[in-house]
């Protein structure tokens, strides 16, 4: 039987199992739509905002570990969900996303919402096509999906002229897919992991730095199984968090930039690092030339473009996350005799010494301000037997929920890594929501960030998507206001935010529930409501506006020289100034 | 330092602009490129040169194999190669200059592809250095144009030892 594109479109998404995808229509596209209209089994998602559409997908992705998928128009859409489309290709996220195009007589010809749509997104994907013939529609829509999901994942852009979609075909499904340029290797190098295994049988200060290439690879079990048999530490990247639970004892937390101290003290000293899923991004190792000086490193990652691209690798084994751990361990269970608790306790001395000299710490007085470590503080406590999932924006309130919120498992954290995109927490977490609406989904904001996709509150109301999206709202740019106070002298250049919106308002106003903390006494019984909602609630915390996000290595600093609280001269001036950042503190804000 | 990397692509729309985006986009750098189909039609053969150190040009190959469209990525200097390049250079020649170009061309074994009564095209094939030669020989005539096509490379055959080796008995 003939299809039309549109159909065969349709078709593809239900063999490759796709329940859910996130939209906006337009012009050239609105032949999908009429189709999917029809459609009782794959649930569209209407977003405000292309934008938000791509990071719905990426939360779906992140959440799920399967293929997120969008669909956008021509021109203005595409150009919209560029951002989404470039988030995922730093943090490998895999997603498809489908575009309209002009009809093929017109492409090229500045036509009405016309660009080039593949020249736009080449930099930003890990591959795109356009389909010019109805007839190579079903085998793109397949490659994509596995080029997508395959390999280090990453997202694919089918680009999908308007008379492609009208016109009819054969339908047949390829049931397999051969690109000949494209062949992942999976299995590592038997050989190097035989050198591994003796190198962490050798090591006496190992460490292992995880990323979100164990959360992609679902590595998770066996890198738990590794660590515990050789009792080595762990410190997570931004992105791997989650991957390693939390509460362990052998979680360091988080390394670099924002790291604990300990992280960054124990990758400094270690005498062995073995990255996995990672990928030594400059927040990570500060100044390269300094990262683990006394360290020989050991790197497992699917891409080889990741190997010795930023460090000197010493034993580099280009495969699956997986499928080296479970290799690792075998050779490791063989080997290892002797009790490695014991072997490893000076390593472990030391690291509970520096655990014990710099904890995560802040002072919240009961009548003072809202520390916004505490928001997270409460809410990881409130929340952590609900095993909720937790999205955040980019800024220090990302920062903080990655220090304090401790994840025991992976596929809970929607973050922004790679790009660091404001406005990317609230629609993946709606993503997320989408995937699982049963379970209970955290988006931690800041009032800066979270302005860049609020209109997607109308998406969450409308198709029931429950996310509790809790702002520390402290009217600044928070992290640009820290480094203003830091390497700036204090001038608040564009990182004031004059008039920030009544959010418990502008919730209510969409048909959301709008709650405000007011003060320490009422934050747990307002989160505590929150959480019971099964709408969804905008949560507005004012926080204490000068607060910093500690430790820190200042950008090209060497990992084991952190600032660890305020200087002396900043502490003194912050004294000065009112607390709550309220508009009538604006004049003393700006002066101090 | 200069290498010269030969790649395999698929002979599609597009590809060229990918491989360049990644030049481009990462800050490498491309001294020439020259491209076209191999024998089977479906792929295309790049030469490019380029240079860098060899942490540079292992991101570059890595960073070629990445490329969905890259079917194969030698780096040529890893081995011992032939590489040429052709140039067509327009020479002005006035009626006494018009026997010193044609000398100078005969030396360098390059051709007169075309004449006119005030011009000489010349083609001219080989490696750099040549080419530069015999451009330093006709400037003083007068170049009034001049094309170069950029390298293409080979890897050379590698010469096995003729060991004489036990005859393969027919089966029939």
């Amino acid at each position: 039987m003939k299809l039309t594109g549109s159909e065969i479109f349709i078709e593809c998404l239900k063999r490759e199992g796709v329940k859910t995808i996130f939209a906006l229509p337009g012009g050239v596209v609105l032949k999908i739509f009429d189709m999917l209209h029809q459609q009782k089994d794959l649930e569209v998602i209407l977003t405000r905002h292309e934008q938000g559409a791509g990071h719905m997908a990426e939360g779906y992705a992140k959440a799920t570990g399967k293929a997120g998928v969008c669909l956008v128009t021509s021109g203005p859409g595409m150009t919209n969900v560029i951002t989404a489309l470039a988030d995922a290709y730093m943090d490998s996220v895999p997603l498809v996303c489908f575009s309209g195009q002009v009809p093929t007589s017109l492409i090229g010809n500045d036509a009405f919402q016309e660009a080039d749509n593949i020249g736009l997104s080449r930099p930003c994907t890990k591959y795109n096509f356009l389909v010019k013939d109805v007839n190579d529609l079903a085998t793109t829509i397949k490659e994509a999906f596995y080029i997508a999901t395959t390999g280090r994942p990453g997202p694919v852009l089918v680009d999908i002229p308007k008379d492609v979609s009208m016109a009819k075909t054969e339908f047949t499904y390829p049931s397999s897919v051969a690109i000949r340029g494209y062949n992942p290797t999976y299995e590592g190098n038997k050989w190097q992991i035989k050198q591994a295994a003796e190198a962490i049988m050798k090591a006496k200060k190992p460490i292992l730095y995880v990323g979100g290439g164990v959360v992609f690879s679902g590595a998770s079990k066996e890198l738990l199984e590794l660590a515990e048999m050789t009792q080595i530490p762990v410190d997570m990247t931004l992105m791997g968090l989650g991957a390693f639970p939390g509460e362990h004892p052998q979680s360091m937390g988080m390394l670099g930039m924002h790291g604990t101290y300990c992280a960054n003290m124990a990758v400094h000293y270690s005498d062995l690092v073995i990255a996995v899923g990672a990928r030594f991004d400059d927040r990570v190792t500060g100044k390269v030339s300094e990262f683990c000086p006394y360290a020989k490193v050991i790197h497992i990652d699917i891409d080889p473009t990741s190997i010795r691209k930023n460090v000197h690798v010493d034993i580099p084994i280009v495969g699956d996350c997986k499928a080296v751990l479970r290799e690792l361990i075998q050779i490791l269970k063989a080997t290892v005799n002797g009790d490695q608790r014991e072997l490893r306790k000076p390593w472990w001395d030391q690291i509970r010494e520096w655990q014990q000299a710099h904890p995560l710490a802040y002072q919240q007085e009961p009548e003072g301000a809202i520390k916004p470590q505490h928001v997270i503080k409460r809410l990881y406590e409130l929340t952590k037997d609900r095993d909720p999932i937790v999205s955040t924006d980019v800024g220090q309130h990302q920062m903080w929920t990655a220090q304090y919120f401790k994840l025991a498992k992976p596929n809970r954290w929607l973050t922004s890594g790679g790009l660091g995109t404001m406005g990317f927490g609230f629609p993946a977490a709606m993503g997320a929501q989408a995937a699982f609406r049963n379970r209970l989904v955290l988006c931690v904001a800041g009032d800066g960030s979270v302005q860049m996709n609020m209109q997607e509150m109308a998406t969450a109301v409308v198709s029931k998507l429950p996310v509790k999206v809790i702002i520390l709202n402290n009217r600044f740019h928070g992290m640009v206001r820290q480094w203003q106070d830091l390497f700036y002298e204090g001038r608040y250049a564009s990182s004031y935010l004059d008039t920030t919106p009544d959010f418990v308002k502008l919730a209510e106003a969409y048909g959301a529930v709008g709650l405000r903390a007011n003060n320490v006494g009422e934050l747990d019984a307002v989160l505590k409501a929150a959480i019971e909602t099964d709408k969804p609630v905008v949560v507005d915390v004012p926080t204490y506006p000068y607060e910093n996000c500690y430790p820190m290595i200042p950008a090209g600093g060497c990992n084991h020289e952190m600032i660890l609280e305020d200087p002396p001269e900043l502490k003194k001036k912050q004294s000065g100034v009112p607390g709550t950042g309220s508009t009538e503190d604006k004049d003393t804000i700006l002066t101090a | 330092m200069e290498h010269i990397i030969a790649v395999t692509v698929e002979n599609k729309f597009g590809v060229l602009s990918r491989v360049a985006g990644l030049f481009s986009g990462r800050g490498f750098n491309i001294e020439s490129l020259s491209v076209a189909p191999t024998l089977d039609p479906s792929m295309s053969q790049m030469t490019i040169v380029t240079s860098g150190d060899d942490r540079i040009v292992e991101q570059i190959v890595k960073q070629l194999n990445k490329l969905i469209d890259v079917i194969k990525v030698v780096d040529l200097n890893e081995s011992e190669f032939v590489s040429r390049e052709t140039a067509l250079i327009k020479v002005h020649t006035k009626a006494e200059d018009r026997a010193e170009a044609l000398r100078i061309a005969d030396i360098f074994r390059a051709n007169v592809v075309d004449s006119t009564p005030s011009t000489y095209t010349i083609e001219v094939t080989g490696d750099p250095k040549k080419i530069e030669a015999i451009i330093n020989l006709l400037q003083p005539l007068g170049i009034k144009e001049l094309i170069r096509t950029g390298r293409v490379a080979i890897a050379r055959e590698a010469i096995r030892p003729a060991v004489s080796q036990p005859k393969k008995v027919a089966r029939e």
